[in-house]
């Protein structure tokens, strides 16, 4: 399961206006639905948006979170050796990317910051366009159109507009799809997202804000963004919200549906805060132990989103050994599968500097590309020519 | 053929881009039931509908990042910046992402916005509606950037820069939106002369002039001028800017042995300095005097009183012509 899964159906029939929104104006309470012992606590405003999650849909959730950890942990391991130049860890935030990444239907269309690899592994992105960028091979990784998956974005927050005038051609086209970005806590004090909230709301067009609040913006907390709680902000743009665990994968979920739902009927943008955490460093080139403290990764370890689904399959009798031997070998497939991918990548040819500034011919830009070429030849090798001791 | 001011000229080119491709769609403040503080947009939200003419919150940024959204989704929008001086709060998602949107996606995503700026002074106003903030654009790759002079173009590069494939910032000089001139409005934007061409506009022999956008009308006055003095000068409308087309301006120089570059903007890192230094590069052998630069100053756009001393004028103009062709002229006698 996972990849093509995408697009499990609603179980719940909305009107899009109501639903278990937060109202304007009332402090968001964290809607919690799997506690961190891997208890279920019923819901009644969500249980019915989950009745398609079956036993056999809770597996297929645990195996994509799983996955896309052993994914995060591949990746991690091929930059310490040196076959990725950078990698923005995920870990910690498997349920957040899978609640809600599962919760899309293919033809709604994401607009993500660069850690939501694990929202890209929903769309069915080939495995190595994940690291493609990572290595330094490309600037983007995948065809948009390929996974309606926008290149992730690096500038902060700028991917909230971005989605916000997708949403205002979808409302134009008269379709039912919805556009969906994410962002963490750090963009919600950037201009773009606020900018993105006060378009959203006043064309009320169909997209869903998905905030990551993992508590950091490097090495920046929190409360550093922000004086109340980020949900709570939506209000001001006039735009409901929902503040979930975002450890929790059917919360997640739930609460994606809930937006979704609404955007599809014509209720406009939806704020969700995911409160979840970065176990990670900000990429592999950041020390976290500077800046915080011990103590506080491991309160957040015991919430690991993982080990409450665990638990809960264990509880419900269904995390057999033959689920987890499935599971690993899954994982193990499927990071085997992306190391190749990468170490077997082909380096892009010089000359590909100049490919795709400009769709139609450029003079300027022609004339510094033919010059190059001419430079080029005058020397064996082309990887001589950047010798850094000189090769002439 | 048709007398219409330049506003009027945008506006029918727009009119056009609007009724031929459904995809296209107009993004801006003030854009609707006003017409835009210029009324280069009047009468097309009611024609078109608030979906197609989109009055938006007044925020730049969102304006043409909503566009890139839009074009992800293959709108062609087209964005108004009201002033020139405005533009800065979008300054990174044009740079950052209209520029770089195509390259980052090898291609799959197109940009094709057209960002139309009013810009350059000359109109008495305050701080920030009379700037020309051009260069910060041509220095960055993945943009086109035009301009026009005159009604005809108005009409025709409008509608080449919304069909273009790639992002295209539309520079209208504001100080002659009220200027009148012919328009063939049957001229078909896919056959007339391409948006990065340049025009020679006056032909003449002993010096050629280079300007754009709202000095394209005072360069052709001080070539009448400069002829009555018996002096024959060769002015070029650059009209594209990224990219500038070098082989009209060389071919003149070729000629003329003599280049003058006139622009509103400030000197440093201008257009005038990268046509003087590509010129020089090109056409060094056939150069008989240092190429001149008459600008603006490099310093913030002064209050309007004394604008006309910071804009090239006329008289300028032909003191740097002077300066090219080695006569006396108010810098005689100093060196470097």
């Amino acid at each position: 399961m996972g990849q093509g899964s995408a697009s499990a159906p609603i179980a719940a029939d909305f009107t899009g206006t109501g639903g278990p929104a937060q109202t304007p104006g009332r402090a968001a309470e964290l809607v919690q639905l799997i506690t961190p012992s891997g208890e279920r606590i019923s819901h009644p405003e969500f249980d019915p948006l989950l009745q398609d999650i079956t036993d056999e849909q809770l597996c297929s959730l645990f195996e994509d979170m799983t996955v896309i950890r052993r994914i995060d942990v591949e990746a991690t391991a091929l930059q310490r050796q040196g076959e990725l130049a950078l990698w923005p860890p995920l870990l910690g935030q498997e349920a957040a990317q899978i609640g809600s990444g599962r919760a899309l239907r293919a033809d709604d269309f994401v607009f993500s910051s660069y850690r939501e690899n694990g929202v890209a592994y929903c769309r069915g992105v080939d495995l190595t366009d994940i690291v493609r960028v990572w290595r330094g091979n490309s600037s983007s990784g995948w065809d948009p159109y390929s996974i309606n998956m926008a290149t992730p974005q690096i500038i902060i927050g700028a991917q909230t507009l971005h989605a916000t005038g997708y949403a205002m051609g979808i409302q134009n086209d008269g379709a039912d799809s919805v556009a969906v970005t994410y962002f963490g806590d750090g963009a919600t004090s950037e201009g773009d997202v606020n900018e993105a909230m006060v378009f959203a709301a006043s064309f009320q067009v169909p997209v869903v804000f998905f905030c990551t609040n993992n508590q950091w913006a490097i090495s920046e907390p929190v409360r550093l963004q922000s004086h109340i709680q980020l949900a709570d902000r939506a209000a001001g743009f006039g735009i409901p919200s929902l503040r979930v665990d975002g450890n929790d994968v059917l919360a997640v979920m739930a609460a994606t549906r809930v937006a979704l739902d609404r955007a599809r009927h014509g209720g406009g943008p939806t704020f969700i805060e995911a409160v979840s955490y970065r176990m990670g460093p900000h990429t592999t080139a950041d020390d976290p132990t500077r800046y915080r403290d011990a103590n506080e990764l491991e309160d957040w370890a015991a919430k690991d989103p993982i080990s409450r689904v665990e638990a809960l399959l264990d509880r419900k009798g269904l995390l057999t050994p033959e689920l987890q031997q499935q599971v690993r070998d899954k994982a193990d497939a499927v990071a085997r599968e992306m190391r190749a991918g990468c170490t077997t990548m082909p380096d892009p040819q010089p000359l590909d500097i100049f490919k795709h500034v400009y769709s139609t011919p450029n003079s300027w830009l022609d004339r510094q590309q033919d010059h190059y070429t001419r430079y080029l030849a005058s020397f064996g090798d082309p990887a001589e020519a950047v010798s850094e001791e000189g090769a002439r | 053929m048709t007398q219409m001011t330049f506003a009027r000229a945008i506006n029918a080119g727009l009119r056009k881009s609007l009724e031929n491709d459904p995809k296209v769609v107009l993004l801006g403040e003030d854009i609707g039931a006003l017409g835009g503080v210029f009324r280069v947009t009047d009468g097309l939200q009611k024609d078109f509908g608030k979906h197609r003419v989109v009055d938006t919150p007044l925020a730049e940024s969102a304006i043409v990042g909503t566009a890139v959204g839009l074009a992800y989704r293959g709108y062609r929008p087209v964005v108004e910046i009201q002033f020139d001086g405005f533009i800065y709060p979008a300054f990174d998602q044009i740079v950052s992402q209209v520029a770089k949107l195509h390259y980052r996606t090898r291609g799959a995503v197109k940009m094709p916005i057209t960002i139309r700026v009013p810009f350059g002074g000359g109109i008495g106003s305050p701080e920030h509606h009379s700037e020309s903030p051009e260069a910060y654009f041509t220095h960055t790759s993945g943009l086109r950037v035009v301009t026009v002079s005159n009604p005809q173009d108005a009409h025709t590069v409008i509608q080449q820069a919304i069909s273009c494939d790639d992002p295209v910032l539309y520079f209208e000089p504001k100080r002659r939106y009220h200027d009148k001139g012919e328009v063939d409005e049957s001229v078909d934007p896919r056959t007339a002369v391409p948006m990065d061409q340049a025009r020679v506009v006056t032909e003449g022999a002993d010096v050629t002039l280079v300007a754009y956008g709202p000095l394209v009308k005072t360069a052709r006055d001080a070539a009448l001028a400069a002829a009555d003095e018996g002096i024959s000068l060769e002015v070029i409308d650059l009209r594209s800017l990224a990219p500038v087309d070098y082989d009209t301006v060389v071919a003149s120089v070729r000629k003329t042995g003599r280049l003058v570059v006139t622009h509103e903007a400030g000197q440093s890192g201008g257009l005038g300095a990268e046509v003087a230094a590509s010129i020089t590069e090109r056409c060094f052998y056939h150069l008989e005097a240092a190429p001149v630069r008459v600008t603006g100053f490099d310093i913030p756009y002064p209050y309007s009183k004394l604008e006309m001393h910071h804009l090239p004028g006329l008289d300028r103009i032909l003191d740097g012509v002077d300066r090219a062709l080695g006569r006396p002229n108010s810098l005689s006698g100093l060196e470097g």
